[in-house]
């Protein structure tokens, strides 16, 4: 199998949905002659023509309501707005409108749409260019939220999204875009549900997106010592947690790491959850490792400060399985 | 010396001190000091100083992300403007915002905005706190083309209309939205029609020329201090690319050069037809905005607890560091 890269599988995925079924449109910023601001539509405009291929002009608003428009009468469009942020935009499109339209029309219009989207840090883009919102898009119901963290997972998911009845909110992370890996022929979970990307018995560490890469990172710094399970949740809502909730009842221990602001975040929804149902096999409380309760901070020194990386996670997973403390604890 | 009294000359030296601080900003990435890439060039906008030259001490303004000229043109300093791009602690926002928030409330500056649109309605407040307090003041929203496809902006323009506030919305049209040419994102492009239809006094001047801006937004800019409010679209070309690692592929190089030649410095150059002070202007503002360089790029990078000031007022408790709510989870369980 050839390798390719993040950008390239989600492409991929745009083009042989696109290839398959011509209700499949998109529509955003810059996607068309631009190729779209990271790239991942580079050369669909001349694949699928303008009518598909839908360049709008910078009304996010109106993007995602057109969206809806078109779903509910029988396209299924992959509409994107350029950064997760531009969601203080759109979330009356998104969650009062998208979100609702099934429920409160009694089941008879459902909005078959993708939005995808990008978010998270690591390129210095300051306070309004580099959240991670996803806590927004899980505490709307109506709404499905995956986040890719793998080549593969990028295309599998974003071609199971595009099968979806329901509108599905699609963020990547935009310091994956050029990760390289291969597309497996099958999806490595099936849709809604985590995959397990290291086997463990000391620790659970849950976690999504960029953060499964640190987490790796120190899953294998600490082994043979600490021997870490991670779980990739891959789709955030609704929040399949039956693979979690096995492997935290196993090791009896669970760390949960992201990337996102962590008062109100999907951490904090996975450490109820665990605490709930698996509080008789705990032998420690779920712990939320996410990032700081602040704005992202321009500053590329206060910017990386701000979240996780792997020595963080190898830090609290160690001080949480063998009690031993880091430096800045004691 | 006597130029400074000059309007025309000192408003071909602050469009000057624009472009060679821009020409820094672009040396600071090259070098590697910037914070990112997401840094908006003004070069070929410069003639904005047109307008920029009606507004007084106490008006405030907002802009959009490319707006580091305008803030120039209100008196900011470009050593604390450079810091702050680069992410330093001695930067206007301490190193927080970056080349898309810069801010300075003493200057009036409520704040450049990444979100487009984001800072257009500000300015209808800001008209309120003129109104009801009688200061004076007028307030001017600065922001590109592509706002011109933001519903808030039809939504302020209608309120400041409808209030009849001391407020100026000023399209910066450079013809592009990142790749987009503007005649691809609007239906029709007749932007002053669209303010006229609120009912604001509308002008679009031709920003080739800074001298035409300046008496072409006059009428415009004393009538927002009268409350009625204005709307001015600036026609410009944006020399490069939308940001820094953009080297715009979607236009031809025909059609760059013919927007380049519509520079509003080599025009002020031939009105103003004296190489000798010129020249001067030129090397002063060099030497300005290389020590401004240098004093940036010296400056130290902002602590790291600093992230957790400025979330809240400084009265009130900053959040905690995840650091010390990990600390005292797990000291608990010893
Ligand atoms: C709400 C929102 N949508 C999209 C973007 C991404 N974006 C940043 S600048 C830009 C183009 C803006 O064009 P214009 O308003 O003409 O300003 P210019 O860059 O030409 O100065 C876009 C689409 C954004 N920052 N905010
Ligand atoms: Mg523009």
């Amino acid at each position: 199998m050839t390798k390719t890269t993040y950008r390239d599988a989600l492409r991929k995925a745009l083009l042989d949905a696109m290839a398959e079924d011509e209700n499949v449109i998109l529509m955003g910023e810059e996607v068309g002659l631009y190729g779209g601001a990271y790239g991942v539509t580079k050369g669909l405009l001349d694949h699928f023509g303008a009518n598909r291929v839908i360049d709008t002009p910078i009304s996010e608003p109106g993007i995602v309501g057109a969206a809806i428009g078109a779903a509910m009468t029988g396209l299924r469009p992959v509409a994107e707005i350029m950064y997760v942020d531009f969601a203080g935009m759109v979330m009356d499109q998104l969650a009062n409108q998208a979100a609702k339209s099934r429920y409160m029309f009694g089941g008879q219009i459902g909005v078959p749409m993708v939005l995808r989207t990008q978010g998270g840090t690591g390129r210095s883009a300051a306070a309004q260019h580099s959240q991670s919102l996803e806590a927004w898009m899980m505490h709307t119901p109506g709404l499905r939220l995956a986040m890719p963290a793998t080549v593969s997972d990028a295309y599998h998911l974003l071609r199971d999204a595009m099968r979806q009845p329901d509108p599905v909110v699609f963020i990547e992370h935009k310091g994956l875009y050029t990760l390289k890996g291969e597309i497996s022929p099958d999806p490595d979970a099936p849709w809604g549900q985590p995959a397990i990307r290291r086997d463990g018995r000391d620790l659970t560490i849950a976690t999504y997106s960029r953060m499964l890469h640190e987490t790796l990172t120190a899953a294998a710094a600490l082994a043979p010592e600490v021997e870490v399970e991670v779980i990739d949740l891959r789709c955030l809502n609704p929040l399949d947690d039956t693979v979690l909730m096995e492997s935290v009842r196993r090791t009896g221990r669970c760390l949960i790491v992201t990337e996102a602001v962590t008062t109100g975040s999907v951490a904090s929804e996975i450490a109820a959850r665990v605490t709930e149902q698996c509080f008789d096999w705990l032998e420690e409380p779920p712990l939320r490792l996410g990032g700081e309760d602040i704005p992202i901070p321009v500053s590329p020194a206060l910017e990386r400060a701000s979240i996780p990386d792997a020595m963080l996670i190898e830090e609290v997973a160690r001080w949480l399985v063998t009690r031993e403390a880091p430096s800045w604890a004691a | 010396m006597t130029l400074a009294n000059d309007a025309p000359l000192s408003r071909y030296r602050t469009m000057r001190r624009i472009r060679t601080f821009e020409e820094r900003v672009g040396e600071l990435f090259l070098k590697g000091e910037s914070a990112g890439s997401m840094l908006h060039l003004s070069i070929g906008e410069e003639a904005v100083v047109g307008l920029t030259d009606h507004m007084k001490t106490g008006d405030t303004f907002t802009t959009h992300h490319r707006g580091h000229g305008i803030f120039l043109a209100r008196g900011a300093d470009p050593m604390r403007m450079l810091a702050e791009i680069a992410g330093r602690e001695a930067g206007y926002c301490r190193g927080k915002g970056g080349s898309m928030h810069i801010a300075d409330r003493g200057l009036g500056h409520l704040g450049a905005n990444a979100i487009v649109g984001g800072g257009i309605p500000h300015i209808v407040g800001a008209g309120i706190t003129a109104r009801n307090t009688a200061n004076q003041a007028i307030s001017v929203a600065f922001f590109g083309d592509g706002a011109m496809s933001q519903g808030i902006l039809y939504e302020a323009m209608n309120m400041a209309a409808l209030w009849k506030l001391p407020v100026v919305f000023c399209c910066i049209n450079n013809q592009y939205g990142m790749g987009t040419r503007v005649d691809r994102s609007a239906g029709k492009q007749a932007f002053p029609a669209r303010a006229e239809a609120f009912g604001l006094n509308a002008v679009r001047a031709d920003g080739a020329d800074v001298e035409t801006v300046h008496n072409d937004t006059q009428a415009v800019m004393e009538g927002a201090r009268d409350g009625h409010p204005g709307f001015v679209e600036i026609d410009a070309y944006r020399f490069h690319g939308h940001a820094r690692m953009d080297k715009s592929p979607y236009r031809t190089p025909e059609e760059e050069a013919a927007g380049r030649d519509r520079d509003p410095l080599i025009m002020a150059r031939t009105t103003l037809d004296d190489e000798a002070a010129l020249n001067t202007i030129d090397a002063e503002v060099t030497e300005e905005m290389d020590a401004a360089m240098a004093g940036a790029i010296a400056a130290p990078v902002p602590a790291t607890d600093t992230m957790f000031q400025d979330v809240y007022d400084p009265t009130t408790p900053a959040p905690q560091p995840q650091r010390a709510r990990l600390a005292s989870v797990l000291e608990e369980l010893n």
